[in-house]
């Protein structure tokens, strides 16, 4: 008839969240996990991975602006979302996103660039010329103060910000999967580890995104990659998906072993349906090659040139990976009928305001966002700035 | 039920007016309609329904239902096995225009008229993220269009599939329980079109109203009882393959 | 603490941010808002507004009691009229909405007005300008009374081809009283058989 397949509700055959609800949460599991990434020098003194540390943040604040962007598109009056803020809700866990995102960007993630950036920023401000000048003189919130003192205060200060950062992180993506989790009627969605398994995959998406900008950038200026570093972020993107691993495959086996009424229905969407986007992009592809290859990568001495194209390919991979498994979440909770006699089709177009081109644009504009913050405000290690250095 | 039925001709423009004092939140001083007196709900009665649809049209005409989206749809249910787990169920076009011919055969035929079910403690209002769908202290489960953003939450939340999202008001839209009518004393426009009495709309907080006398003799049920919404849609010989 | 006052103008852009906040709040939130629980109490009252199609069989009773009372003795006495009749309105032309002020206007942006209800006049408040037209019994009674599978085993349903061949129900049947020889009415509405018995 139109796609539907045994019977539906009248009202289910559309499916309501497109592509860009399958977006929204991928971007902001990368603001998440490039977060933690950075935390992890700042907070955990895992020293390797300081290069990557300023380039982190920026990669956060470039996703984190682009993240609105497809709510926006989708809402069927985005001119009435500011009653997310004036009038928000309690009970709805949509509801925190207004406050959440604004507190994660401000108080948490704007502060902390800031703080860390502030001496590079005044100095930029009496070094620069013309239009650039009046943006860094804004920046600088009219304070030129970079005393040993007031930087060390900015020291302890970005370290508490970060603490608070990671509870906040975890909140930003955490409320995404509580708003899926939480809906008693949508069994493929209503489970208590959907927050948990979202925040871990979001973790091993952002992480493995900072690693592939880092050394996509670092070889686009002709520069070594720092071994010891992207060695030690791999490591820890092993652990965490491992964790991510285990936590879906906790969920399935739970599923197939309580075998309640949905099971069937479910069980008969993933091998239909999804059987492309789950069984073979999600999990074999992008969860089970990854894990393979990084763990080889730690129990066998490969050489450099190799252990690079292994970390490439398995970013690669899952990113891809977690990126189905947002698309199976999202659609595949829309596909099946709540009766659980039927399925329907989801039919993406092409150049409407919820289509392919739109979400194809939203995922290349942080990039954009991101080219226009390293030019403002340059992450490179070594391109620290000397006060001593006017006039040059 | 019957008290304000006697003088409809007169109260039909009255009630218009009194509804403006409720309009101008000053609902104590309306004179005619008392949203703490009443507590709404309906009777579905399985075996008295033909499956002809009037209800499924009445209530597109009474209220600008767009074609495809449904406010209220009927589903044939053909039973053929006896673990009830696998019925074949129909609804063509909501069973607007009734249903095909069926067949006699071993298995067993029957209509299921399905709506909003206007739950008590409705998960649809608990997850709108704005405050555009409530429940009424009447009881009815209702959405204010201009306030709505069109998230489509609601629509995700409600395990029996009524709401829907309108395609070119963009607001999500579903069964107002024909609360312009009842307010004023008359039924719904789906039980008004009903022939055989199949829907009737119950006010469970009125001793007068013939239903209650009905729940007390009959064994009733709610469709998905173990979602715990406080469906106030009771329906009579559910049977026990209805989704 | 001088060496901390770049964090103070920092704090002081939130500060200002929040007044600004709770000043645009103060004006755009509709004034009913929590009035009854989490949402716009008005609301309740604008959905009451929408205008009745559907008069209510006790509306025609009112004056069609003639009709009412072959009903009530008949097989179809609980088969409401509009059950067979549908709603007998007319759309009437909507009034010009005037235009708001420039405040209003950028509040609707956010929270717009409700949209005006279309103007209704029913048969029953206006039977002279609301003319109704007499159902088609070839279609309209088939509705109901096809013979399937699926109906109740006690509903009266027939054959269609078998029963009648085409020749209109209210051939022989009383709409208002549908039993063979019932002698309800003769005067009803519904055209008299002309002579066609059982």
């Amino acid at each position: 008839m139109n796609g539907v397949v045994g019977f539906m509700y009248p009202n289910e055959y559309a499916l309501q969240w497109s592509i860009l609800i399958v977006l929204y949460p991928f971007i902001t599991g990368l603001v998440a996990g490039a977060f933690i990434l950075a935390s992890l020098e700042r907070v955990f003194r895992v020293e390797a991975v300081k290069p990557t540390y300023r380039l982190a943040l920026l990669t956060a604040l470039a996703f984190l602006l682009d993240a609105p962007l497809p709510l926006q598109l989708h809402l069927g009056h985005p001119e009435r979302s500011p009653e997310m803020y004036f009038t928000p809700h309690a009970t709805s866990a949509m509801a925190m996103f207004g406050y959440v995102y604004l507190w994660y960007l401000m108080a948490v993630l704007v502060f902390e660039i800031w703080l860390d950036y502030r001496r590079d920023i005044v100095i930029l401000s009496q070094q620069s010329k013309g239009p650039l000048r009046v943006i860094y003189k804004i920046m600088t919130l009219g304070s030129n103060n970079i005393s040993e003192r007031s930087l060390h205060i900015d020291d302890k200060v970005g370290w508490i910000v970060t603490l608070i950062g990671i509870p906040s992180a975890f909140l930003l993506h955490g409320y995404v999967g509580f708003i899926f989790g939480s809906i008693k009627a949508n069994p493929w969605w209503s489970s208590p580890l959907m927050p948990v398994v979202f925040i871990f995959s979001a973790m091993v998406s952002g992480v493995a995104a900072v690693m592939l900008i880092y050394m996509a950038t670092t070889k686009l200026r002709k520069l070594a990659i720092d071994m010891r570093c992207v060695d030690t972020i791999a490591m820890y993107m092993f652990y965490i998906f491992i964790i991510d691993f285990s936590l879906e495959m906790l969920d399935l086996i739970h599923r197939i072993y309580e075998a309640d009424e949905s099971f069937r229905s479910l069980d008969f969407m993933v091998h239909t349906r999804l059987y492309i986007p789950h069984i073979v992009i999600q999990i074999c592809l992008g969860t089970v090659t990854p894990l393979v290859l990084l763990f080889l990568t730690q129990v066998i001495h490969l050489r450099e040139a190799v252990r690079k194209r292994l970390y490439v390919l398995s970013g690669c991979l899952a990113m891809i990976g977690i990126f189905a498994m947002r698309w199976n979440v999202v659609i595949g909770g829309q596909l099946f009928s709540k009766s659980f006699l039927g399925y329907t089709t989801y039919k993406m177009a092409l150049v409407t305001r919820e289509g392919l081109l739109v979400a194809v644009g939203l995922t290349i504009l942080p990039f954009l966002f991101l080219w226009v913050l390293v030019k403002l405000l340059p992450p490179w290690p070594e391109k620290s700035l000397h006060p001593a250095a006017a006039g040059d | 039920m019957n008290i304000s039925r006697r003088h409809l001709l007169i109260l039909l423009p009255a009630a218009a007016v009194a509804w403006k004092y409720v309009e101008a939140g000053e609902p104590e001083a309306s004179p005619n309609y008392q949203m703490s007196e009443h507590w709404w709900g309906m009777l579905i009665n399985i075996p008295k329904c033909i499956g002809c649809g009037n209800c499924v049209r009445a209530c597109q005409t009474e209220n600008d239902v767009p074609d495809g989206y449904f406010r209220t749809w009927v589903e044939r249910y053909h039973v053929t096995d006896t673990n009830m787990t696998t019925p074949e169920v129909i609804s063509p076009d909501g069973g607007k225009e009734g249903f095909p011919v069926a067949q006699e055969d071993a298995g067993k035929y029957f209509f299921v008229p399905k709506m909003c079910n206007h739950c008590a403690d409705s998960p649809c209002t608990q997850v709108c993220p704005v405050g555009a769908t409530f429940v009424s202290p009447d009881g009815v489960v209702l959405i204010d269009p201009t306030y709505c953003l069109g998230c489509a939450y609601c629509v995700q939340a409600c395990p029996y599939g009524c709401r829907y999202i309108h395609p070119t008001k963009k607001v999500a839209d579903k069964c107002t329980l024909c609360y312009h009518r009842i307010t004023k004393g008359l039924t719904t426009a789906c039980c008004e079109a009903c022939p055989t009495g199949a829907r009737q709309l119950a006010d469970l907080k009125n001793p007068n109203d013939p239903i209650h006398e009905f729940l007390k003799t009959h064994p009733v049920q709610v469709l998905k009882p173990q979602m715990a919404t406080g469906a106030k849609a009771y329906y009579f010989g559910l049977d026990g393959s209805v989704r | 603490m001088k060496d901390a006052g770049h964090l103070f103008r920092f704090a002081g852009l939130f500060v200002v941010a929040f007044l600004v906040f709770l000043v645009v709040r103060g004006y755009v939130v509709p004034k009913t808002f929590g009035q009854y629980g989490h949402y716009r109490g008005a609301a309740i009252g604008e959905i009451a507004q929408h205008p009745v199609k559907f008069a209510g069989h006790q509306t025609c009773e009112g004056c069609h009691s003639d009709i009412a009372d072959t009903k009530t003795k008949g097989a179809h006495a609980h088969v409401n009229c509009e059950a067979c009749h549908g709603a007998l309105f007319q759309n009437l032309p909507a009034p010009p909405q005037p235009k708001g002020t420039l405040y209003e206007r950028f509040v609707a942006l956010i929270v717009p007005p409700p949209p005006p209800a279309p103007p209704i006049l029913l048969h029953a408040d206006d039977p002279a300008t609301v003319v109704p037209t007499k159902p088609d019994t070839l279609v309209l009674c088939v509705r109901c009374h096809t013979a399937s599978a699926a109906k109740p085993k006690g509903f009266p349903q027939v054959d269609p081809t078998v029963h009648m061949g085409g020749i209109p129900c209210e051939t022989c049947h009383n709409p208002h009283s549908p039993a063979i020889g019932s002698d309800a009415g003769q005067g009803a509405a519904a055209s008299p058989a002309p002579g066609g018995a059982k």
